[in-house]
């Protein structure tokens, strides 16, 4: 056993139980420093009662390479540290994608991109209707996921409809094979979120950005990390 | 039946609160006096059928039940994937309700086709699907399916029976009692007038339902008796064969010979109204009487 990290570089030996990679550090995780942020600062989650109605969602849509949502599961008391041992076997609950019915904790079962922003908008959208105001909606999204034209769709009625609860987080890795001509962000503000651009491995200010929504829009973060290898 | 829809739904939004619809532009201007009493419960996404199912999904996340409404091409073959992953790997569920049906919109087109909607449901797991016949048999199936949180696909047409036939639970009904040894003949849906038209003076059972899933299996045994050898005849408003599998595995232990009518796959490239389709598919009273009195052959 390990003992709980209480920072992200803490979060070295759960990763390394789950790949078995000794050189990358939780550095080599695109989406470490952001998932950390969330759950160590914002998300109003509790692992004792992982299902409460009023809980903030997290909702990880790029589900590929999901290595850091489990590191941070476990160290925040989701997930057992064991089952970081046996990624993808026929036993484990934890795969190359993550199943919502297979984890404590998981809000969406992703993989195939572009269904976390429709399934966000729907949530947030669920709690309005339900008159919960303070929970928040959080959908992790990646550069080359928002190809998927699903997230278009999902970004203009967002916009449209003014959903105040709902905050996306777009990881740019620069993976797009295409690119985003003219920014990532004008793809969301021109349909009237607001938007924040940050550097995706500084934790100080990749909180502030996520507390930088507004009242009554959608609210959008760009976390630039390092281009993806290869 | 759309009209009884919009009707029903409005009625469910005001009586519970557990209760949304979630459209995508078609039927948003009859559902637009229930979107001013339920603004927050009526949601109209725009022409997105992909953010309809996955708003319905998310919706249900939170404990609500969706109701999800457009044309079957755009509510089931467009978006067949957000059905398979935003609503049953997600664990939850919605009350699917099309429109459209196989070639109601005969005049517009094989874009507003969609005879293999049920084919494709039934790759999906454990929806219930309800293919009513008449406009009073939509109400009850409505109110019955937003009582639980599974998954229903409830297929609307303009063709219709002359009369209703209550919900009792999806189970066979014989309209037409033929003689133990003769054919037995299930009709889906508004198939049901056609069917009976057309075995006129046959020895064939005539059974009706439409909830053809679940099938009632045990129903379809019972009625077969012992006989030597089962004749059995599906007339289905979808695709032919979309039950061929279902009565197959339900008889695997009886000998019998099935012939499964319904709509062809061929896109036939033709406009006219949904009558000029039925007699090409062979599923208007001359073309199933053809078909059913020269079976077995």
């Amino acid at each position: 056993m390990t003992t709980a990290p209480t920072t992200s570089a803490g979060l070295g030996p759960l990763l390394r139980r789950l790949t078995g990679d000794e050189k990358h550090g939780p550095s080599a995780f695109s989406t470490l420093d952001v998932i950390w942020v969330l759950y160590d600062r914002l998300l109003r989650v509790d692992p004792e009662n992982p299902d409460a109605p009023d809980r903030d969602r997290f909702l990880l849509s790029k589900g590929h390479g999901p290595a850091a949502y489990y590191a941070v599961l476990a160290a925040k008391g989701f997930i057992p540290e064991a089952w970081l041992d046996d990624l993808a076997g026929p036993e484990s609950r934890l795969g190359h994608h993550p199943d919502r019915l297979l984890v404590p904790g998981v809000e969406i079962g992703s993989g195939s991109l572009g269904h976390g922003l429709g399934l966000g908008v729907g949530t947030a959208l669920g709690l309005r209707a339900q008159g919960m105001s303070q929970p928040r909606v959080y959908v992790l999204l990646g550069d080359a996921e928002l190809d998927e034209g699903a997230n278009h769709e999902a970004i203009a009625y967002a916009g449209a409809t003014g959903l105040p609860n709902l905050t996306a987080i777009v990881i740019d890795n620069q993976s797009a094979s295409h690119g985003w001509p003219g920014g990532i962000a004008s793809r969301f503000t021109v349909n009237g979120w607001t938007a924040s651009g940050v550097d995706g491995r500084d934790q100080d200010a990749i909180e502030a950005a996520l507390r930088g929504h507004h009242r009554n829009r959608p609210h959008v973060v760009v976390a630039r990390v390092e281009p993806k290898e290869g | 039946m759309r009209e009884t829809f919009v009707d029903t739904a409005g009625a469910l939004l005001d009586e519970r609160p557990r209760t949304a619809v979630v459209l995508a532009d078609i039927s948003a201007s009859a559902f637009a006096p229930a979107a001013r009493a339920h603004p927050d419960r009526v949601l109209n996404v725009g022409i997105r059928e992909q953010l309809m199912i996955g708003v319905a999904g998310g919706l249900a996340l939170t404990g609500l039940r969706p109701i999800v409404h457009s044309y079957a091409t755009f509510a089931v073959d467009r978006a067949y994937e957000q059905l398979k992953l935003d609503l049953d790997h997600q664990g939850v569920g919605a009350v699917l309700v099309s429109v459209g049906a196989s070639y109601d919109g005969s005049s517009m087109g094989r874009t507003h086709m969609s005879p293999a909607d049920v084919a494709l449901i039934d790759t999906l797991g454990n929806w219930t699907v309800h293919v009513p016949g008449h406009p009073d048999e939509v109400p009850p199936l409505l109110r019955a399916a937003v009582e639980h949180d599974d998954s229903v696909y409830l297929r609307l047409s303009d063709q219709t029976n002359d009369h209703a036939y209550e919900h009792d639970g999806g189970r066979l009904r014989v309209l037409r009692q033929g003689s133990e040894q003769g054919t037995v003949v299930v009709a889906v849906g508004p198939m049901l007038e056609p069917t009976l038209r057309a075995v006129a003076g046959l020895d064939v059972t005539v059974a009706y339902t439409n909830t053809p899933r679940p099938f009632d299996t045990a129903g379809l045994r019972a009625l077969l008796g012992n006989r030597g050898v089962a004749e059995v005849v599906l007339v289905e408003p979808y695709l032919a064969g979309t039950s061929s599998g279902v009565v197959g595995r339900a008889l695997v232990d009886v000998p019998h010979r099935l012939l499964a009518l319904g709509v062809g796959r061929a896109d036939l490239r033709r406009y006219g109204n949904p009558a000029d389709h039925a007699r090409w598919h062979g599923l208007d009273p001359v073309g199933l009487r053809a078909s059913i009195s020269g079976f077995p052959g």
